[in-house]
């Protein structure tokens, strides 16, 4: 049976990949992703892993050799972080219109510059739009299962799609936490063996990669499109075998005491956690204020978002993130544009907080509300960029 | 009277990020009063770096200096060269940096001769991120993303400098740094692409991984094997298995790059007439 640990959030997301059975990991040192594949290092070394671990010579190598294991038929892991994700960028779209299931885990953390190697989100946000499967743990137990199931979705013949696993920087990928860690025989066969409909292979060569001429390239970027967008019931009916087989459930927007609230913070990543702290709290006061977090950042989960935030008045989206000069957060851009054709739907307004590295106090977020109801109160936005814990 | 460092340093940015024992005080140091011999206006000197332990020296030197992203110093050195031929520029670089994720800007350096001096402060490891295997760890070492020892064949970059074109490339170690600022001037003095290598200790994440004691049983472990350049040429390539030969590897001229661009340009200009 799965037994519950102590246990670094990098160690548990190398275990979820020592599971998994991976065959190739390329990667470069980068902090604070290092440790994920430092210990995958050792598992190869030691033997408890059967893998090829190659010590590539820069990020980009190591997407590239991803791409190319996958393409040869091997199951293919990498991690990364910031720099190291912007190197990655060609390749990246790379592993998604060559329908590769790469699987990335990637320590979130901020843009140069300035230099900075602690946490925030404006890493992922850069990849946005690169047709991958763009996912959000919370915690080290999240991070460890959903590289695991990362693996269930991009491999599923309807997919087809390199799958990433975002988890804060430090916040998470250092911090020691409960994590149940399932026994080798009780996961063994949760994952079939890769077995990709297209591959390099000797007695059939086929091309991969070749020019796409004006006549087919738009065919081929819809289809590409089609695929993620269809992608979403896959990674439902994945997150639903999975509560069902091990109890712990996953949906592409979660959400704390939102079906009557009035105001509604909605974030990614670890901080979605503590925003559960202050609706307590505020709660306790008698205000009526829920949180909500888009889990699943793309395919982006229109009717799950527009659910989970119906009855609310006033959404605050919570940016770990600036769109410079434009709306002003990615994630608030996303929000106001998916809730947009309803008739009857919440005002929303953005913050943004937590870049480089500032924490986030409870008091933050209780702030971050107080936007909420002055909005209801008085219809007046935050103006753009409204930064929470900025010292001024 | 002991040299003084003073205006060539920031001080309000001290005390240094390095780990105590660390040789790349050693090579600011010895780049300073290399500059100070020269006789150069601090002005007219930029210092750039890329991303790793040596990288951080832009925070400690008073010159205009440009902390840039990780392999890309040169690239950057490049652009600052081409606008302004006239002053100086220097790069650090780590092994990482230089060799790996940089190695393509390394070898295009040397190629095209451009005039900046490239310091390659190598401690055989990825030092910051926390001891992974390196171009220049050497066989059989270990490193965090090799536990039971390197497996790959490590770059030579002397031999890497040379072949690609540097017109000035040297070797010293971390014992030696009045050779290393002679070095440097050298470098400094040579109109193309200098290259020296600095080998270093990294007790931190080398040493210890591979069990070689702190900074002073290290320096010795490099000690013993430095064999300088002119007894090397008598001993045979098995005798010289991981030794570090210290000397003066190239020295020799060929048209700068920044200066045949200039040529051209009044070429061009001449014949448009």
């Amino acid at each position: 049976m799965a037994h519950r640990t102590g246990i670094e959030v990098s160690l548990a997301i190398a275990e979820a990949a020592r599971q998994a059975e991976v065959e190739v990991i390329s990667a470069y040192p980068i902090t604070p992703q290092t440790h994920i594949v430092e210990r995958l290092a050792k598992m190869v070394a030691d033997g408890d892993l059967e893998a090829d671990f190659i010590t590539v010579e820069s990020e980009h190598t190591a997407m590239s050799a991803a791409v190319g294991a996958s393409l040869a038929g091997a199951r293919a892991f990498t991690a990364t972080s910031s720099q190291g994700l912007a190197l990655m960028d060609e390749i990246v779209y790379l592993a998604s219109s060559l329908r590769t299931p790469v699987v990335m885990a990637l320590a979130n953390r901020s843009l140069s510059g300035p230099i900075s190697i602690w946490n925030d989100h404006s890493d992922i946000m850069n990849v946005r739009d690169a047709g991958w499967i763009s996912i959000f743990a919370n915690n080290g137990q999240e991070a460890y299962d959903l590289t695991l199931m990362a693996y269930k979705i991009a491999e599923d013949h309807r997919v087809l799609l390199p799958v990433m696993i975002s988890f804060d920087g430090f916040i998470l990928t250092h911090m020691i936490e409960p994590v149940c860690v399932f026994d080798d025989e009780e996961i063994k066969g949760y994952l079939p063996p890769f077995n990709p409909p297209y591959k390099a292979d000797p007695e059939h060569p086929v091309t991969f990669g070749p020019v796409g001429v004006p006549d087919i390239y738009t065919e081929a970027k819809k289809q590409q499109d089609f695929a993620i967008r269809s992608s979403i019931s896959v990674i439902k009916e994945v997150f639903a075998d999975f509560e069902k087989e091990f109890g712990r459930k996953y949906k592409p927007v979660e959400s704390y005491m939102a079906e009557d609230a009035d105001v509604i913070l909605l974030s990614q990543g670890s901080v979605y956690e503590t925003t559960e702290i202050a609706v307590d709290r505020l709660r306790k006061e008698g205000k009526k204020v829920g949180s909500a977090e888009v889990r699943l950042w793309r395919p982006f989960p229109f009717e799950d978002l527009r659910k989970a935030v119906a009855n609310a008045k006033v959404v605050v989206v919570l940016d770990r993130a600036i769109s410079f000069g434009g709306q002003p957060g990615p994630l608030l851009g996303e929000i106001r544009s998916a809730l947009y054709p309803l008739e009857k739907k919440p005002g929303v307004i953005g913050v943004t907080a937590g870049l480089g590295g500032r924490d986030i106090m409870i008091q933050d977020y209780e702030k971050m509300f107080e936007y909420g109801y002055n909005y209801l109160k008085t219809g007046k936005e935050p103006e753009a960029v409204t930064i929470v814990g900025l010292r001024e | 009277m002991a040299f003084d460092y003073t205006p060539y340093i920031r001080k309000d940015k001290f005390p240094n990020i390095w780990c105590p024992g660390c040789g790349i005080g050693i090579l600011m140091k010895a780049i300073i009063r290399a500059v100070h011999k020269m006789g150069w206006k601090r002005e007219d000197v930029a210092l750039v770096s890329g991303i790793g332990c040596t990288s951080r020296m832009p925070g400690y030197v008073n010159f205009n200096t440009l902390h840039t992203t990780h392999g890309r110093a040169l690239a950057f050195a490049t652009g600052i060269k081409h606008a302004r031929p006239d002053k100086h520029v220097i790069v650090v670089s780590g092994d990482g940096d230089a060799l790996a994720i940089g190695g393509n800007h390394f070898v295009h350096a040397c190629r095209r001769n451009i005039d900046i001096t490239l310091m390659v402060l190598n401690n055989m490891i990825y030092g910051m991120t926390g001891g992974q295997v390196s171009p220049t760890t050497p066989a059989g070492y270990r490193a965090s993303t090799m536990p039971y020892g390197n497996v790959e064949p490590n770059f030579d970059t002397v031999a890497l400098a040379s072949g690609a074109g540097a017109t000035f490339v040297a070797r010293s170690t971390v014992n030696n740094p009045a050779l290393m600022e002679r070095q440097i001037k050298e470098g400094l003095q040579n109109k193309g692409f200098s290259v020296i290598e600095v080998v270093s200790n990294c007790h931190i994440q080398f040493g210890r991984r591979n069990k070689m004691g702190d900074q002073i049983v290290m320096r010795h472990w490099i000690k013993d094997r430095e064999v300088p350049l002119r007894k090397a040429k008598d001993m045979s390539e098995e005798e010289l298995q991981g030794k570090f030969v210290i000397g003066t590897f190239v020295k020799k001229t060929r048209p700068e790059y920044t200066e045949e661009y200039a040529k051209m340009v009044e070429r061009v200009k001449g014949s448009s007439k």
